[in-house]
């Protein structure tokens, strides 16, 4: 849902390198990075960023075993309560035998629930719409997005932007939230009265 | 970071050429956003006739029955299984190439991961319309689901190799998907940023799902991948396994053998990575992608061809020899007469499956064979006519006789509507892969400008520095002020 409207000094850079210290920079000098969008998965950016690790793969784990007990539980039900089979005298609870499709449950279980997990985490699905500080973001600029408080001296974020190395520099008001939207349509950025949620 | 961004030199570049960040996203990008072109229009119709075609067959199946196929009383299996274990097969590259080419950390499957998982989801696709079409009454398709129903309830067979198929190959269809659009989804962001007309704003601002690129998304993006391709590693083996279980677990001579499993897997990936060679080698001609996709890359997979082919050869010389160890005389007379003698009905089929599985891939052990564009193409070729009749051979050959001489059959060959079937699942298959090229990034632009630091041409030349410097300070500055 919708966060707000903020204030922000958007920084971009054109190389990682200049990104990680400019990073390490602006945190020691106590500002808040809101965060940092870029076209492909920088590795280290997260631990730079203080960023804590995803839990998602525990959220697979519990699926996985979920997906694990469902079939076996409904299948042993099914062959030995609801309706035991006579197939050639052998055992109703014929544990090998039912080892591919409790192999399968549990991937499906795991992969399908990591899934949705993860668009439900990021805030993923059709018609979600974000505001975008820069659309060059998923092709080729690091953008930094600092967020400002009452006490933040934008020009002084600016000049510290600067010397950290990137290359464009402005302040934008967002929104900080999704809403629904589509792409196709120029975004009305609401003032705080106007606030129609 | 200069640390993390070293390759040897004696690597190849997996891109070539000057390139940055901006010109890669420019390369893969821009034939989606142009028209497309006259050779697409004649391939993309060529498709859609091939699929109506199918669809005809397949009305005139449902309409008059399993009757319209030339199958007879013993071989109730013909082409129609036979094909829907060539699909599955060829459906088994994307995945191994994604996930456990991801798990062994092999950089050069970013070049060529998203077309193939693309193919491998065509290809399920295909190869799910056979036992569903093969049912005859189709309409009572949903009685596979297990479900409470008002008929006793009357449950599938759990034991049963067939219903483990229906869970295998619905979930790696499945994961498959969710695997292939998860990693989509940040190129089609890409697409939409760039797009300059409404509609494209619109189509790929749903499609992207509103992606931004925030780091905390990537960390956990990065996780996802991780975690779907180790669940995706098993599921591959395990897909082609139970598929193999459908014959493996009967009493039908020359089925009923436990080399299946892992013949059955290393084949698969072998014809997969043929179909992927077929379709790579035309892609990065038609859309100018040769530098992403190399020389390296289809030498890479050359490899594994030679490699998979070498093992599949070893399962047809272990399962005939152990054939006549076993001292089964069913076992043994299927192979010494049904296969391996030439002048039985099918014994010409057997001969050509040796020679374009096991002996022809033998020629990809010479390096100037392995980055011949043409000749490998040939070779894809040779390998998924040789695949699809290693799966008749199996299914036919096992068959036609069965254990009463008197019902033998007569010789089988396939019906038009049988073959217009199969010619069907091309039409579709190309169909959707037609409009996925057209549609979809066929580059992974994300994890291409991931690694464009270590492996781009451009970069590595660089690297002749870093080589050139002191190691002991490199070691002092870089690795140890970097932990």
């Amino acid at each position: 849902m919708a966060g707000g409207i903020k204030k922000f000094v958007v920084g971009c850079f054109d190389d990682e390198a200049v990104l990680f210290p400019a990073v390490k920079n602006v945190r020691r000098a106590g500002y808040k990075i809101h965060d940092v969008y870029t076209p492909f998965p920088v590795h280290g950016l997260d631990h730079a960023l203080g960023l804590r690790e995803t839990s998602l793969h525990t959220a697979g784990f519990i699926y996985g075993i979920t997906g694990t007990a469902t079939a076996l539980t409904c299948i042993s039900w099914i062959f030995t309560k609801d309706w035991p089979l006579n197939i050639g005298g052998k055992p109703h609870f014929a544990l090998p035998a039912w080892i591919p499709i409790t192999f399968e449950l549990t991937v499906l279980f795991a992969a399908v629930g990591m899934v949705l997990t993860f668009c439900y985490l990021c805030q993923l699905s059709p018609f979600v719409k974000k505001h975008h500080f820069h659309l060059r973001a998923t092709d080729d600029l690091f953008v930094m997005v600092i967020e400002c408080t009452d006490k933040t001296n934008e020009v002084e974020v600016q000049d510290f932007l600067n010397k950290a190395g990137a290359t464009e520099i402005n302040v934008q008001n967002a929104e900080t939230g999704w809403w629904l939207g589509r792409y196709d349509r120029e975004q009305k950025l609401y003032s705080e009265l106007e606030k129609g949620y | 970071m200069s640390l993390l961004n070293y390759e040897s030199q004696i690597r190849e570049p997996l891109v070539d050429g000057n390139k940055n960040y901006h010109q890669v996203t420019e390369d893969i990008i821009r034939p989606i956003e142009m028209k497309p072109t006259r050779l697409w229009y004649i391939g993309f119709y060529i498709s859609v006739a091939l699929l109506l075609f199918g669809v005809y067959s397949i009305y005139r199946e449902v309409t008059y029955g399993i009757g319209q196929w030339n199958l007879n009383k013993t071989i109730g299996w013909g082409w129609d299984i036979t094909n829907f274990v060539w699909w599955v097969g060829i459906g088994h590259a994307g995945t191994l190439i994604s996930a456990i080419l991801l798990l062994f950390r092999q950089g050069w499957r970013t070049g060529v991961n998203r077309a193939a998982e693309a193919m491998t989801i065509f290809a399920v696709m295909c190869a799910g319309q056979f036992p569903i079409w093969h049912m005859g009454r189709v309409w009572l398709a949903f009685f596979i689901m297990p479900y409470p129903n008002t008929r006793g309830p009357v449950w599938v067979n759990f034991n049963s190799p067939l219903l483990w198929d229906v869970f295998a190959i619905s979930t790696y269809f499945t994961v498959s998907l969710l695997f292939w659009y998860s990693g989509l989804l940040p190129d089609l962001a890409t697409v939409r940023d760039r797009a300059k007309t409404k509609l494209r704003k619109l189509l790929y601002g749903v499609a992207s799902f509103g992606w931004t690129g925030s780091t905390k998304h990537w960390q956990r993006h990065e996780s996802l991948s991780l975690v779907l391709a180790g669940l995706a590693t098993p599921l591959v083996l395990s897909v082609h396994t139970i598929v193999s279980f459908d014959f493996a677990t009967s009493v039908i001579p020359g089925w009923h053998t436990t080399i299946f499993p892992p013949y059955f897997v290393a084949g698969a990936i072998f014809s997969g990575f043929a179909m992927v060679q077929t379709l790579m080698i035309v892609l990065r001609k038609v859309f100018d992608l040769q530098e992403y996709i190399t020389l390296g890359h289809i030498e890479a997979m050359n490899k594994v061809i030679v490699l998979t082919g070498s093992i599949v050869g070893i399962a047809y010389i272990t399962e005939l020899f152990i054939a006549w160890y076993g001292q089964n005389p069913y076992e043994w007379y299927a192979f010494k007469e049904n296969r391996a003698n030439l002048f039985s009905p099918y014994g010409w089929s057997y001969y050509l499956m040796m020679f374009c599985n096991v002996v022809s891939p033998q020629m990809f052990w010479f390096k100037k064979l392995r980055r011949n564009i043409g000749f490998t193409f040939f070779m894809s070729i040779i390998v998924n006519i040789g695949m699809w009749y290693e799966r008749f051979v199996i299914i036919v050959t096992s068959t036609y006789r069965d254990y009463l001489p008197s019902s033998w059959s007569t010789y089988y060959s396939p019906s038009i509507y049988e073959i217009g079937f199969y010619l069907g699942t091309f039409g579709l298959f190309f169909t959707c892969f037609f409009l996925f090229a057209k549609y979809f990034p066929v580059i992974a632009v994300a994890e291409i400008k991931s690694v464009l630091k270590t492996t781009g041409e451009n970069y590595k030349m660089k690297m002749t520095d870093i080589e050139k410097s002191d190691a002991d300070k490199f070691y002092v500055e870089e690795v140890e002020h970097a932990h």
